[in-house]
């Protein structure tokens, strides 16, 4: 039995795995380059298998990488770029020592910096890859967007931000890809759809920031540093994509009537740019003058049998999508200043729809208030003195909602100072057993087509009736009427049979000691059975588990009750809602009437 | 003396005021001379030329110096000073004449607390002027005095100053923004010193110097280095300033094959959840958290909470406020995204039915025994044992209120009760059917008893055996005496009484039913000691034994002894004299043992509530541990005939299983639950001590810490 001896810890996963400190002596860079590159290259942690084991024995906490993606580093020429950079510095504190003005202008001068394309096009390979990260991106920009001139980062970052989220925009927009849109407490969730990669951003409500102490903006910039790069690239794509100009042009003929009045200039030409494009109100330039909305129609193949189902499904589906995209089209919206612009004027163009403002709420505005051809007037206050006649007044939440319901809601629910039925998020797709709330049912029946209006009259009606019906007696719902008669039914016997007995009992103290009474029969419940049957037999089979499998078992036994639990919970509470706000009604009913 | 610079408006005031006084030249604090002021001071001095040309009285000296006072800041001039100084020495009895602070330039509010307000020439004490007005003084002069509004107080003196017109004047202006001096026009033409306008004539005539003519060396050295570091490429041309960056299309040629190598154990960052319903700023009023359960949501740690987020409901989109944590989330992502590590984890999507094994149904093995059927009530205590005889006629049992007690099994009617007048530890019925006797552990001795039920014959037959014995010639040593019993014993039924000097735990009959073993409670010696009834002759098989024995028992086929120790059984063979097998259980204390009528199996039930089935065949390990129960299980039992087994357990229950053994060696014993037995109520933490099959029926007794002894059939 000869050869080496083996050692522990010198292959397997011990050797596929290295500790953060290592690595960075491996690379000789200081601690925040070493995170700086591993944001930009996209370098995370790994949890190895058996943690002990690449912990040489130890069990303390330390983070480990892959071995190969530190060696895929050492290849990095971004990391020259740093070290390039920590040489500026130093020669620029020298200078600036020595107070040599000269030098220090052509240090300036000659900055080092580095490029990340090729990081982008290495860390997404294929476009679609980009496409699916891009959420963070997106999210990160538009965050970046609002954030002031001063202070916190550069002010190019702040700009850059703010085209490329522009442009994603206007992009947006041109190729009508938004798909769903959520009011939150937190800020604005929009998806859309490109090249059938869903892609979810949020976007903060137009506030100052009160920016937080405990936050470390250097990540966040480097981040964005690399997200802005990505955008960049990904809209030029985009934009290329549907033929459109890039950087983005507003359409010629969309410009001339967007060219402000003689004499009332706005502000620089290259600056009022960007915020007349940031106004989303005006088509986009094409590169290649667009053929007269030339659809693609889909070739019919001869199928059979279920592919024929599929494809007729996919049929409707795209139908339906079309449908969609076209929601708003030919409807003429006016913003009221308080409502926020932005968004709305977003969601409203991507489904057609046209879109004015006050001219000195912000540039781009197309038509003017008293315009007869409004057919919606968005407006979030409680009234208003002057009404139009011929648009309806709505609050903005109608939009969004119709957005997310696929068709235009009725807008009997939406008028200034109403209360305004709930705001549902349009990313939860209930799945059986799930909670499904009221009004979501509501709006899933409007969708097939069905009106909800009619019954919900009838219900009312009902409740009427059973108002009227009041005077007599309290009426209770169906279910407890039938509990209650059986417990009347059961309460009756029970009563019956005290009788019975009590006149039993006199006999007997009468005639005899003894008694007999006649036997009764017990109804099996035979169903009932079977089930306890089946439960014990299940209960038995349980214990015979093995202890792994029950743990399992039991975790997941314990979540679907939880989620039964809360789905409950919820139901009951809305129940409880609902019957306080029916008792209100009534009680105002009776107010009134009295 | 001296007196530094003023600084204040109000200060300045005072300052001047000093200067007049102190007859010091001030000529810095007021310099402007234009002949307009110029006049005015003439006038002054005219005023005050009349003013003394009467040789007025003192009273109207002072009136004029008051008035000049107010004056003196708005126009002190040389002139008027030397004026002033001149009426100040003429007339010394000025009582304002002395008030002169010299404390200097100081902050006076280091004087607040004393009762002087700085100190004289002649370093006296200055004292603050006597302050007696209350608030309603001060409100009464408020309304009553006109001039309230124009007085201020003197912060060298503390004296209450009224402030003249002009100087009034003043503070208007100066509070209008414009220039204290009245005369003063900041927007006078500006006249050029020299002229604009280029002159055909130079300014001066010097001619140039030569050194203009003549290159210069130090410069012709300095642009040398300059072309010599341009020469080396030290000196860069100055790159263009980068703007934009500039985006082309990057994925132009792209590969969808060209992945990385790292990428095959890339693990994509998970997509940050979506938002619910209770996310909404306008959610179903279901959402909502009672004031309850926001109280519990703000009581809990962040990072335990359901919801990151309060919901909130607003009644508009106009309502909804900046989310304060927004920028925190996002970096909260950043962070996630950099520093958390990933690992692939496969999702168990299991659906928990399938987790369940599929076991025959317990309706398919029948018969077991499903329903209790009687209750054998008597003992007043614990019943500790029971055991049934071989033709399954009778039962015994043993209880700590020191009786056994026979019963017919049929009708659950105590036939007779035998007092031992000790806690009954252990019986065992003899397994011979020839043979009626029961062995009965009582304190430190066993007892042999006929039980003298059933067949006449087989009782006397039973007897007889026993007398058959004769005492052999040469006494061996015993570890133990046997005796028989005394005659008022024997009328009981007592036959033997075997003395062991320690206390005996369990007794347990051979399957032929003649020896017989039993454990003695004693710590390190021999503590099992095995029997033959019928030659009176007992020994100690080990001299040595392994651990506290629990429990003990004869193979039913094999000349082979299990003995349980705490941790383990150890099976030894009896005509050879040695350990065949030692089984690990697993287990931290076992409580009781049973061996399969087949001889191959062998279960052992543990305080530690597990049940351990032994496949001797397979391995020393169990072949399953069944946990079963939820507390200690007290006993377990085999059935003779049928594949069932049972464990009895200080939870109140009797579990029945089905035990099959197949002939075939390569099937494991199939295991399956079929029945948990309750009847019994806990009592004293003590649930099922005991528990017996009936030898012929499916049917199991159970003794129970409640005094009952109870049949499931």
């Amino acid at each position: 039995m000869g050869g080496l001896e083996k050692k522990k810890y010198e292959r397997g996963a011990a050797t596929n795995y290295i500790t953060r400190n290592r690595a960075r002596k491996k690379l000789q860079l200081s601690l925040p380059d070493f995170r700086r590159l591993c944001i930009l290259k996209g370098i995370y942690p790994h949890e190895p298998k058996h943690k002990k084991k690449v912990n040489k024995g130890s069990t303390a906490p330390r983070t480990f990488y892959l071995l190969k993606d530190i060696k895929f580093l050492l290849h990095e020429p971004i990391v020259n770029k740093f070290r390039e950079y920590k040489v500026f510095v130093r020669k620029l504190r020298k200078a600036y020592g020595k107070s040599e003005w000269g030098t220090v202008e052509r240090l300036k001068d000659n900055k080092p910096t580095y490029k990340l394309d090729h990081i982008v096009k290495e860390r997404y390979p294929t476009f679609v890859d980009a496409l699916r990260d891009l959420d963070d991106a997106l999210s990160m920009c538009f965050l970046f967007s609002t954030f002031p001139r001063t202070g916190k980062c550069h002010v190019q970052t702040v700009q850059l931000c703010r085209r490329l989220a522009v442009e994603f925009q206007n992009f947006v927009i041109a190729s009508r890809s938004l798909r769903k849109v959520f009011l939150s407490i937190k800020g604005i969730y929009y998806q859309a759809e490109v090249l059938g990669q869903p892609i979810t951003w949020i976007t903060p409500y137009a506030f100052a920031h009160d920016h937080p102490t405990d936050v470390d903006y250097r990540v966040m910039a480097t981040f964005t540093e690399f997200y802005t790069t990505l955008l960049g690239f990904v809209n030029f794509r985009l934009y290329q994509s549907l033929n459109l100009l890039y950087p983005p042009k507003i359409d010629t003929q969309a410009e001339d009537e967007l060219k402000p009045a003689e004499g009332k200039e706005y502000a620089m030409d290259s600056e009022s740019y960007l915020e007349r494009l940031s106004a989303l109100s005006s088509s986009l330039a094409r590169a290649v003058a667009p053929a007269h909305e030339d659809e693609v129609e889909m070739d019919e193949f001869p199928v059979e049998g279920e592919t024929a189902e599929l494809m007729d499904a996919k049929k409707k589906e795209q139908e339906a999508l079309e449908k969609h995209k076209k929601l708003f089209e030919g409807l003429r919206f006016f913003l009221n200043r308080e409502v926020p612009r932005e968004p709305l004027a977003f969601v409203i163009r991507c489904f057609g729809g046209q879109v004015s403002w006050d001219k000195s709420l912000c540039i781009g505005a197309t038509y003017d208030a008293s315009d007869p051809s409004i057919t919606h007037h968005i407006i979030d206050r409680p009234r208003l003195d002057k009404q139009v006649v011929g648009r309806y007044y709505l609050q903005p939440q109608w939009v969004f909602d119709s957005v997310n319901a696929k068709l235009c809601l009725p807008v009997a629910d939406y008028f200034p100072g109403l209360l305004l039925p709930p705001h549902l998020s349009p990313f939860v797709t209930e799945k059986e057993g799930d909670y499904v709330p009221p009004e979501k049912l509501k709006l899933l029946a409007l969708q097939r087509g069905e009106n909800p209006e009619e019954e919900s009259e009838e219900e009312e009606e009902e409740e009427e009736e059973e108002e009227e019906g009041d005077n007599d007696k309290e009426e209770e719902e169906e279910e407890d009427e039938s509990e209650k008669e059986e417990e009347m039914k059961l309460q009756k016997i029970e009563e019956q049979k005290m009788e019975e007995q009590k006149t039993q009992s006199t006999q007997s103290k009468k005639v005899l000691p003894v008694k007999v009474t006649a036997g009764k029969v017990r109804l099996e419940d035979k169903q009932r059975l079977e089930q306890e049957q089946q439960q014990e037999e299940k209960r038995l089979a349980i214990m015979m588990m093995k202890k792994r499998e029950k743990y399992l078992y039991k975790k997941i036994m314990f979540g679907k009750k939880r989620k039964i639990r809360e789905a409950n919970k919820l139901a009951e509470k809305r129940k409880a809602h609902d019957a306080a706000l029916k008792e209100q009604k009534k009680k105002n009913k009776k107010a009134r009437q009295a | 003396m001296e007196q530094p610079s003023p600084s204040g408006g109000s200060e300045e005031l005072s300052e001047s005021e000093e200067s007049v006084y102190s007859g010091l030249e001030d000529s810095g604090s007021d310099s402007e001379s234009s002949g307009n002021e110029e006049e005015q001071e003439e006038e002054e001095e005219e005023e005050e030329d009349e003013e003394e040309a009467p040789g007025s009285p003192s009273t109207l000296q002072t009136q004029a110096q008051g008035k000049r006072k107010a004056l003196e800041d708005d126009s002190p001039l040389e002139g008027k000073q030397d004026l002033v100084v001149h009426d100040e020495y003429k007339e010394d009895s000025s009582d304002e004449e002395d008030i002169r602070n010299t404390v200097g330039n100081i902050p006076m509010e280091w004087y607040q607390d004393f009762p002087h307000i700085g100190y004289d020439l002649d370093g006296k004490k200055i004292y603050k002027p006597l302050r007696s007005k209350d608030e309603l003084d001060l409100f009464l002069e408020k309304m009553e005095n006109p001039e309230y509004w124009r007085t201020v107080q003197d912060p060298q003196t503390g004296a209450d100053v009224r402030l003249s017109e002009e100087q009034l004047a003043l503070v208007q202006r100066l509070q209008r923004g414009h220039f204290g001096d009245v005369a003063f026009d900041p927007y006078e033409p500006s006249v050029d010193f020299f002229t604009h306008e280029v002159r055909i004539h130079p300014v001066t005539n010097r001619p140039a110097d030569k050194r203009s003519f003549i290159p210069s060396l130090v410069e012709k050295e300095k642009v040398s280095k300059l072309v010599h570091a341009i020469k080396m490429g030290w000196i860069q041309p100055r790159k263009p300033r980068e703007g934009a960056p500039t985006f082309y299309d990057l994925w132009a040629h792209e590969d969808p094959n060209a992945v990385l190598g790292r990428h095959r154990m890339h693990v994509p960052a998970p997509k940050a959840p979506l938002p619910g319903h209770a996310e909404s700023y306008n959610p179903p009023p279901e959402f909502l958290l009672s004031p309850e359960e926001e109280l519990a949501w703000q009581q809990q740690d962040p990072s335990e909470r359901r919801l990151p987020f309060l919901p909130r409901r607003f009644p508009s989109l106009r309502a909804v406020p900046a989310y304060p944590r927004f920028i925190h989330e996002r970096f909260e992502r950043c962070l996630d995204l950099y520093l958390c590590p990933r690992q692939r984890k496969m999702r168990v999507n299991v659906d928990p039915e399938d987790l369940i094994p599929k076991l025959p149904r317990p309706r398919d093995l029948q018969p077991f025994p499903t329903t209790q059927a009687l209750i054998y009530r008597g003992h007043s205590s614990l019943v500790r044992t029971i055991s049934v005889s071989p033709s399954g006629q009778w039962l015994v049992s043993g209880s700590d209120d020191g009786t056994v007690r026979f019963w017919e099994v049929s009708s659950g009617r105590c036939l007779r009760t035998l007092p031992v007048g000790s806690v009954v530890k252990s019986v065992a019925w003899n397994p011979n059917p020839s043979i009626c006797l029961v062995a009965v552990a009582v304190d430190e001795q066993v007892l042999l008893v006929n039980a003298g039920l059933g067949d006449r014959l087989l009782v006397s037959g039973t007897d007889q055996l026993l007398e058959a014995w004769e005492a052999p010639q040469e006494e061996r040593p015993q570890p133990v005496r046997w005796e028989p019993a005394g005659a008022e014993e024997r009328a009981r039924g007592v036959r033997l009484r075997v003395q062991h000097g320690k206390s005996v735990m369990q007794v347990t009959w051979h399957g032929k039913g003649d020896y017989w073993a039993s454990v003695v409670r004693s710590p390190g010696g021999r503590q099992v000691l095995i029997h033959q009834s019928s030659r009176r002759w007992s020994q100690a098989p080990f001299r040595r034994s392994p651990g506290l024995v629990q429990c003990v028992r004869f193979h039913p086929l094999r000349p082979h002894f299990l003995v349980a120790s705490q941790r383990s059984v150890r099976i030894y063979n009896l005509l050879r004299q040695e350990l065949t097998k030692k089984l690990q259980s697993n287990c931290q204390w076992i409580s009781s043992m049973a061996v399969h009528p087949g001889g191959d199996n062998v279960i052992c039930g543990s305080y530690d509530s597990k049940l351990a089935w032994f496949d001797l065949d397979l391995s020393t390990r169990p072949y399953r541990l069944l946990r079963h129960h939820g507390r200690a299980v007290r006993s377990v039992a085999f059935h003779r005939r049928y594949p069932l087994f049972a464990s009895g357990s200080d939870d109140g229950s009797v579990i029945v299983c089905h035990g099959m053994v197949y002939n075939d060696l390569l099937q494991n014993a199939l295991l399956v639950p079929l029945k948990v037995l309750k009847g019994h109520a806990p009592t004293l933490d003590l649930g099922v001590l005991d528990v017996a099959f009936h030898p012929q029926q499916p049917w199991i007794f159970s003794a129970g810490a409640d005094g009952t002894v109870r049949l499931y059939t």
